[in-house]
């Protein structure tokens, strides 16, 4: 072996560590590499503390096949599947479309509509607990501010909002509404003014009624962003305790809870933590999928907004 | 001929104004229902805030006599669940200040070392923050709450503060990496070649940069953590350690509660935030992106 040959070995080793070496490092190279890591640490660290931790100690919390049997033995716990369903179904669809086309509302450019939006983006600016608390109050059967307008201007004596399931799960959604409905009309707003004015005009130009430029325009470009935000929002809604649990507090006897609801009150009220996971993670078969579309959507089109 | 013609078109435009009158009446109509749909929980809020007990019971639709004693009540402590008040109020505003801080620090550290230092596998945070996103945190309360007392953190603000900045930072590394796409490479590039260390292209170049995203984040921060209302019920039980939400809901445990005392302090409670959201609106839109909706 030469050493002309030598060398070359040598060097081809040296460029394998090397390209090893790159495939850990990246381009960074000696003390760069300890700096990047260590600005990668503290996330890493949160994110295993309290992020994967939690998420496994939930899973062996509610590893027993004999909770579930026993979760659908209580007839709570169908009511509150039911409810969920409807809960989230309805009211992030009615909030969604209801935002969609106040989006289009506020799009006028006309001197009161700022003016408007500035009140009307309030139930999202305050805090959830005293806007709920006010609203579980203003529904009250007797002495609440709605049946108290209802008898004085229409001589009307208003139902016992809180005291019927029916009647307790409209109170929930419409809370529910109420608080989130300014935030997305908001993003919609957002995502109307990117549209380039240019394609109305030339839309305009072509003959194009504004029907017709809703619906060639408008509509297609704003599909995605709608979509995107209908899966994320459902996401949050499955989770969202506060509306519920301050509206109705679940009640009458439990008929309006849901599963972020009951499983903080097997875990803490009745003292079953085990079966409150258990509740929880009822919610998986139909949170997974939604979490993979959304993936699937955010990856194949990055959000602009 | 022409007169007809003339007749004709300007009955037209009278038809088009008509119309157009039409549509701005609708639509003020539909602006005065929207406003008072929007009104409407926080009118009943201060109506029963300016109310004297008996009034709260009364029916009343506008307050005949309106009397601030509820929140002088408030503000001189002067009354069983609002004797710690400012104490409150004060943890509220610490553990707050800390999330802010933390979320900031590690977020922008994150997304320094994925974005400009193109940590190899860096892709790994980000997924990792996406999928903490999207994890309903109502749900994470159980094992959460669990493992808090493991680490030892029971009624400890840091444990809420734990809670908060690991739900406020997925949203966090979003937008400063969003935001960061607006600050050329060619700036940290040629540091380096005058010899700067990764830290000092962190504090003297990128966080310089990313300001406004701070503002913006760290408002989302600020206000989550206030906000938040179930970590801090299951994690704080004491009434020194509790902040304004938990006291505040404390008016729930029991009927005889005057409900003007527990208005008064909700609307304490509500104005800061309120105040700080519509100040820093301005940076919020700028960071708008998907949007902090976790319950």
């Amino acid at each position: 072996m030469s050493t002309t040959q030598q060398v070359l070995t040598i060097g081809q080793d040296v460029a394998a560590i090397r390209r090893k070496r790159r495939a850990w490092h990246g381009s960074l190279q000696g003390s760069d590499f300890a700096w990047a890591i260590a600005f990668a640490v503290p996330y890493a660290c949160v994110f295993i503390a309290f992020v994967v931790y939690p998420i496994l100690f939930g899973f062996w919390l509610g590893s027993d096949p004999d909770l579930y049997v026993e979760l659908l033995d209580d007839p709570a716990f169908i009511t509150t599947v039911i409810n969920t369903l409807i809960y989230v179904g309805l009211g992030v669809n009615l909030k969604m479309l209801l935002a969609f086309l106040l989006s289009g509302f506020f799009f006028r450019k006309s001197w009161w509509t700022k003016t408007l939006l500035v009140i009307y983006i309030l139930p999202w600016a305050m805090p959830a607990l005293p806007a709920f608390m006010s609203i579980h109050w203003l529904l009250n059967g007797e002495w609440g501010f709605l049946n108290s307008v209802l008898h004085q201007l229409f001589n009307i004596e208003g139902p016992h909002w809180l005291n019927e399931q029916w009647l307790g799960l409209t109170a929930n959604i419409s809370a529910y509404t109420w608080k989130n409905m300014p935030f997305w009309t908001v993003i919609f707003l957002a995502g109307r003014m990117a549209i380039p004015q240019e394609l109305y005009e030339a839309a305009a130009v072509d003959g194009a009624n504004r029907w017709r430029g809703f619906r060639h325009i408008t509509f297609p470009l704003m599909a995605q962003l709608y979509l995107v935000s209908t899966l994320l929002s459902t996401i949050f809604s499955l989770g969202d305790f506060n509306s519920v649990f301050f509206v109705t507090g679940g009640g009458p006897a439990m008929s309006t809870e849901v599963l972020a609801t009951l499983g903080i009150r097997y875990a803490f009220t009745l003292g079953d933590p085990r079966l409150g996971v258990a509740a929880v993670l009822t919610s998986l078969p139909l949170l997974i999928p939604l979490v993979v579309l959304l993936m699937h959507m955010l990856r194949r089109q990055e959000m602009q907004l | 001929m022409s007169i007809t013609v003339t007749s004709a078109r300007s009955a037209r435009k009278g038809h088009y104004r008509l119309v157009e009158g039409l549509v701005e009446a609708m639509c003020m109509a539909l602006g005065l229902v929207l406003a008072i749909w929007a009104l409407l929980p926080i009118y009943n809020m201060l109506l029963i805030a300016l109310s004297d007990h008996g009034a709260v019971f009364s029916g009343d639709t506008y307050p005949h006599e309106p009397s601030f004693h509820s929140f002088v009540v408030v503000w001189t402590q002067g009354f069983w669940y609002l004797e710690r008040f400012w104490h409150q109020f004060g943890n509220s505003f610490f553990i707050g200040l800390m999330t802010m801080l933390l979320t900031l620090l590690i977020g922008t550290m994150t997304s320094f070392t994925v974005a400009r230092l193109k940590l190899r596998h860096g892709w790994l945070l980000t997924n990792a923050a996406l999928m903490t996103y999207v994890i309903p945190a109502s749900f994470l309360a159980i094992p959460f709450y669990r493992i808090m007392n493991i680490y030892g953190l029971g009624n400890n603000p840091w444990s809420v503060i734990a809670a908060m900045v690991t739900f406020a930072t997925p949203y966090a590394i979003f937008i400063f990496q969003h935001y960061g796409k607006s600050i050329p490479m060619e700036l940290d590039e040629s540091a380096r070649i005058d010899g700067a260390t990764p830290i000092q292209i962190y504090f003297l170049i990128y966080l310089p940069l990313m300001s406004p995203a701070l503002v913006a984040v760290g408002t989302y921060a600020l206000l989550l953590a206030w906000n938040e209302y179930l970590y801090q019920f299951l994690l704080l039980s004491s009434k020194d350690s509790m902040t304004v939400s938990v006291a505040l809901a404390q008016f729930l445990n029991s009927d005889e509660a005057p409900w003007n005392y527990m208005m008064a302090t909700a609307v304490v409670y509500a104005v800061p935030p309120i105040a700080i959201y519509y100040a820093s609106r301005r940076y919020m839109a700028a960071g708008l992106t998907m949007g902090g909706v976790k319950g």
